[in-house]
C-alpha cells in the first residue's frame, strides 16, 4: 500500500499541531462557536445529537493491520470501545471529547492517517473497488490512480472552498462495485480499440434529494491526461456551480441545468487551455506510485486443494459462507473474503476494539496484513489462500465476523439516522436491526438470493436508499416516525434509482411491508430470476398491490 | 404556556446537558429547571447565552417538555433521544427512560410464518 513520504507526513503532522492550538482556543473562550466550526469541520469534526463525531478518512478504503490496531487504540481509549464503518469507506467515532481530539488526531497522524477533508465543501475520499489488484474481471488496479487523485485533491488550494462537498468514485472492473454512477465524478478504466489502457470519466452523478446517474463526459482519456481533465471540470464547476443555493449546488445540478452536450463542451475548451502542461502525469510518477501497489508474496498454488473441497462437502454452513461472503481472485489457489460487520443485533458496520484487534490479528496472518472498508460496511480480506479458508472462518465465527449474508437481504446499508445523527429525521439502525432479525433464517436469505436493501433516515441519503433494490427513507411525519418504500434502485453498472411505491409506513409496519415484498417476489419470480431482475420485468405494480392490499 | 427546559452540548465533551435549577448544566433531565412562563423563558435563555460565551455549552436552545407526576419528558422524539441515548444502546442509558429502547424480540416472528406454522 502507499506509504507516507516526508511530505505527506509533515502536512499532517503541522495539521495536528494547528488543530490543537484551535481546540486550546475554543475552551478557553477565545474561539466561539461560529468562528471553531469551521475549523474543527476541516478537521472532520461534526457536532452530532449525544456528542462529538470524529470521521476519520481511509484512502480507498484501504487498511494496515497497525493502522486498524491504532483505530481499536482510539476507540478503547478515547471512545466508546467501538468505532462505525460508513457507506463511504471511512470510520466514525461517536463519543470523542473534544479536549481528547488533538490527542486522537496525533495517534491517527503516528499511522499515516487523518481526518482531513471527511467534512466540508471540499473533496471527499476516494471511492474504490474493494477487490482492486486482485478481482479476477479487472482491467489494471485502480488503486493507483485513487491514490493520484487523492495526492491532487488533499488540499488542492484552487479547490478548498467548493460550492459543495465533491465526491469521485473509480472503479476498473466491468462489475461494478463502488457505485460509479453517483458520484459527482465517476472514472472507469477501461481499454480502447487500440488496447490501451485510459479512463471513461463521468460526471454529475448523485444521491441525496435529487438523485441523478452520471453522464459520460468524454468516453476515453489517456492516463497521462488523467488530473488535467479532472481538473478542468473542476474549474468549470467552481466557476458555474450554484452557491446561492444549498440544495443545487452539487455538480449533478449544474450538469442538468446546463445539459451534457454545454457542459462538455465547456469542460474540453478548459481542457484545451491546460492539457499538454504541469498536470501531465509523468510515467516515472505512475511508475513510482504503482511501486506502492505491488503484488504480494503469492505463493504458486493449484486452485483448490482437495482438503478444501473435502471441507465444502461435509461443512453445510461452511460451504454456505463460501457462497454468500468470497469472491474470485485473479490469482489461482487464493480467494476474497468479506467480512459482514451485519451479524444479527449490531448495529450495521460497527466494530469494537477487541474485534478490530483480532481483525488486525488475522489479517496478519491470513491476508499480508491488509484490509479493506467497503462502501457497503463491511471489510474485505484481499488475499487469503484456500487452503486457510475453513481456519479463517472457524476464527471469524469467535468474533462474531462470519454471517453468510453478504449482498443478501442481511447485508443492510444504513446510515446512523436519528439515533445519532443531527440531521436525521427517522431512525434507521433499529428498523435495520428488526428486518434482520425477520429474515435472520440464512436458509430464507440464501433462498431470497441476490438483495440489496439500503437505508436513510433522511433525505441526504447517507444510506443509499435510491440505490436498493428496496430503498427504506425515513421521514418524520407530524412528529411520528415514517418509512416511504422504493423499489428497483442499483448502484452497480447497471444504474437506476428507485421507484417510490406508495404511502410510507409507521414504524410498527415496515418490517410486514418488507416481507410483503419479498412474498411477492418469491411468488412471481422465473427460475433463477434475482429480486431485481424479476421487478424489472414485472414493474411496480405486482408489488404495489401486494403491499397496499394487506397493510 | 406549554414547559420548556433548555438544553444544549457542553463543550468541553459535546454531552448533551440542560440548564439545572441552580444555573449550572446538568446531564440529568430530573435535575433540570422546567421553565413555566415566557418571561422566565427569556430569563433563562439569556443565562443561557451567557454560558455559551463563557463557553460551557454550545448553541443552547429550549425544547418543549411535559411533565407528568414529577417526570420530565421531551415532547419530540429527537430530544427524547437527546436526553436518553441511542435508543439501540441500552447500557448507554443517560436516565430512566421507560419505553425508549428498542424490545429485542418485536418482530422475531412474522405474523406470515406464523400463520404458516
Amino acid at each position: 500500500m502507499y506509504r507516507y513520504d516526508e511530505f505527506d507526513q509533515r502536512l499532517i503532522d503541522e495539521r495536528v499541531a494547528q488543530f490543537r492550538e484551535q481546540v486550546a482556543r475554543r475552551l478557553s473562550g477565545e474561539l466561539t462557536e461560529d468562528e471553531f466550526k469551521p475549523l474543527r469541520l476541516m478537521n472532520g469534526v461534526y457536532l452530532q445529537l449525544h456528542a462529538y463525531m470524529l470521521r476519520v478518512s481511509i484512502p480507498y478504503g484501504l487498511l494496515s493491520s497497525r493502522q486498524l490496531r491504532m483505530l481499536a487504540h482510539i476507540a478503547r481509549t478515547y471512545d466508546r470501545d467501538y468505532g462505525h464503518f460508513t457507506t463511504r469507506q471511512n470510520i466514525q467515532y461517536n463519543w470523542p471529547k473534544l479536549e481528547d481530539l488533538p490527542d486522537i488526531l496525533a495517534d491517527l497522524a503516528s499511522v499515516e492517517m487523518h481526518a482531513i477533508q471527511t467534512s466540508g465543501n471540499s473533496f471527499r475520499n476516494t471511492t474504490a473497488d474493494q477487490y482492486a489488484g486482485v478481482a479476477a474481471d479487472e482491467v489494471e488496479d485502480s488503486r493507483i490512480y485513487a491514490e493520484i487523485i487523492r495526492q491532487w485533491s488533499t488540499l488542492h488550494p484552487e479547490f478548498s472552498f467548493l460550492p459543495r462537498k465533491f465526491k469521485i468514485a473509480v472503479t476498473a472492473s466491468p462489475k461494478d462495485r463502488t457505485a460509479v454512477w453517483f458520484h459527482d465524478i465517476g472514472v472507469i478504466m477501461h481499454r480502447d480499440e487500440q488496447g490501451e489502457v485510459g479512463f471513461e470519466i463521468l460526471a454529475g452523478g448523485g444521491q441525496g434529494r435529487t438523485p441523478m446517474i452520471g453522464k459520460t463526459v468524454r468516453k476515453f482519456v489517456p492516463k497521462k491526461h488523467l488530473l488535467s481533465y479532472l481538473e478542468a471540470i473542476m474549474r468549470v464547476y467552481n466557476m458555474l456551480g450554484r452557491r446561492d443555493n444549498l440544495f443545487k449546488a452539487r455538480i449533478k445540478i449544474l450538469v442538468h441545468e446546463t445539459g451534457i452536450d454545454e457542459f462538455r463542451r465547456l469542460v474540453e475548451a478548459e481542457w484545451a487551455q491546460i492539457k499538454n502542461g504541469y498536470l501531465d502525469l509523468p510515467q516515472a510518477e505512475i511508475d513510482r506510485i504503482t511501486d506502492h501497489f505491488q503484488p504480494p508474496a503469492y505463493e504458486t498454488l493449484a486452485d483448490a486443494s482437495p482438503e478444501f473441497k473435502k471441507k465444502l462437502r461435509e461443512d453445510k454452513d461452511f460451504a454456505t459462507w463460501i457462497t454468500a461472503n468470497t469472491a474470485a481472485h485473479k490469482r489461482s489457489g487464493y480467494a476474497i473474503v468479506n467480512l459482514s460487520l451485519k451479524p444479527i443485533g449490531v448495529p450495521p458496520g460497527d466494530l469494537t476494539s477487541a474485534q478490530m484487534d483480532a481483525v488486525a490479528d488475522l489479517a496478519d496472518r491470513y491476508s499480508f496484513g491488509e484490509l479493506r472498508a467497503t462502501h457497503e460496511q463491511n471489510l474485505t480480506f484481499a488475499d487469503v489462500r484456500k487452503t486457510d479458508l475453513y481456519a479463517l472462518w472457524q476464527e471469524l465465527k469467535k468474533h462474531n465476523l462470519a454471517t453468510a449474508n453478504v449482498g443478501l437481504i442481511g447485508d443492510i446499508i444504513c446510515c446512523p439516522g436519528l439515533d445519532y445523527c443531527a440531521l436525521a429525521n427517522a431512525r434507521s439502525i433499529p428498523v435495520a436491526q428488526r428486518i434482520a432479525r425477520r429474515f435472520q433464517d440464512l436458509k430464507r436469505q440464501h433462498d431470497i438470493g441476490p438483495l440489496r436493501l439500503k437505508m436513510s433516515g433522511c433525505i441526504n441519503a447517507c444510506g443509499h436508499h435510491h440505490v436498493g433494490h428496496i430503498g427504506i427513507l425515513g421521514v418524520d411525519r407530524k412528529g411520528e416516525e415514517y418509512y416511504q418504500i422504493t423499489l428497483g434502485g442499483s448502484a452497480d453498472e447497471h444504474a437506476s434509482i428507485g421507484d417510490i411505491l406508495g404511502p410510507a409506513f409507521p414504524s410498527d409496519k415496515v418490517v410486514d411491508a418488507v416481507e410483503a415484498l419479498i412474498d411477492t417476489y418469491l411468488d412471481i419470480r422465473n427460475d433463477g430470476e434475482a429480486f431485481l431482475e424479476t421487478y424489472r420485468r414485472v414493474g411496480k405494480e405486482p408489488f404495489k398491490e401486494r403491499l397496499y392490499a394487506t397493510a | 404556556m406549554a414547559l420548556h427546559i433548555i438544553t444544549g452540548n457542553r463543550l468541553i465533551d459535546g454531552l448533551v446537558v440542560f440548564l439545572a435549577e441552580d444555573g449550572g448544566w446538568t446531564e440529568t433531565l430530573a435535575a433540570s429547571r422546567v421553565i413555566e412562563d415566557d418571561e422566565e423563558l427569556a430569563q433563562m435563555k439569556t443565562l443561557a447565552a451567557a454560558a455559551a460565551k463563557a463557553a460551557i455549552v454550545v448553541e443552547p436552545y429550549p425544547i418543549d417538555v411535559t411533565r407528568d407526576d414529577g417526570e420530565v419528558r421531551p415532547v419530540r422524539y429527537r430530544e427524547r433521544i437527546r436526553a436518553f441515548g441511542p435508543s439501540i444502546h441500552p447500557a448507554f442509558a443517560k436516565q430512566d427512560a421507560a419505553g425508549h429502547f428498542a424490545a429485542e424480540d418485536d418482530d422475531e416472528e412474522s405474523p406470515v410464518s406464523r400463520k404458516r406454522a
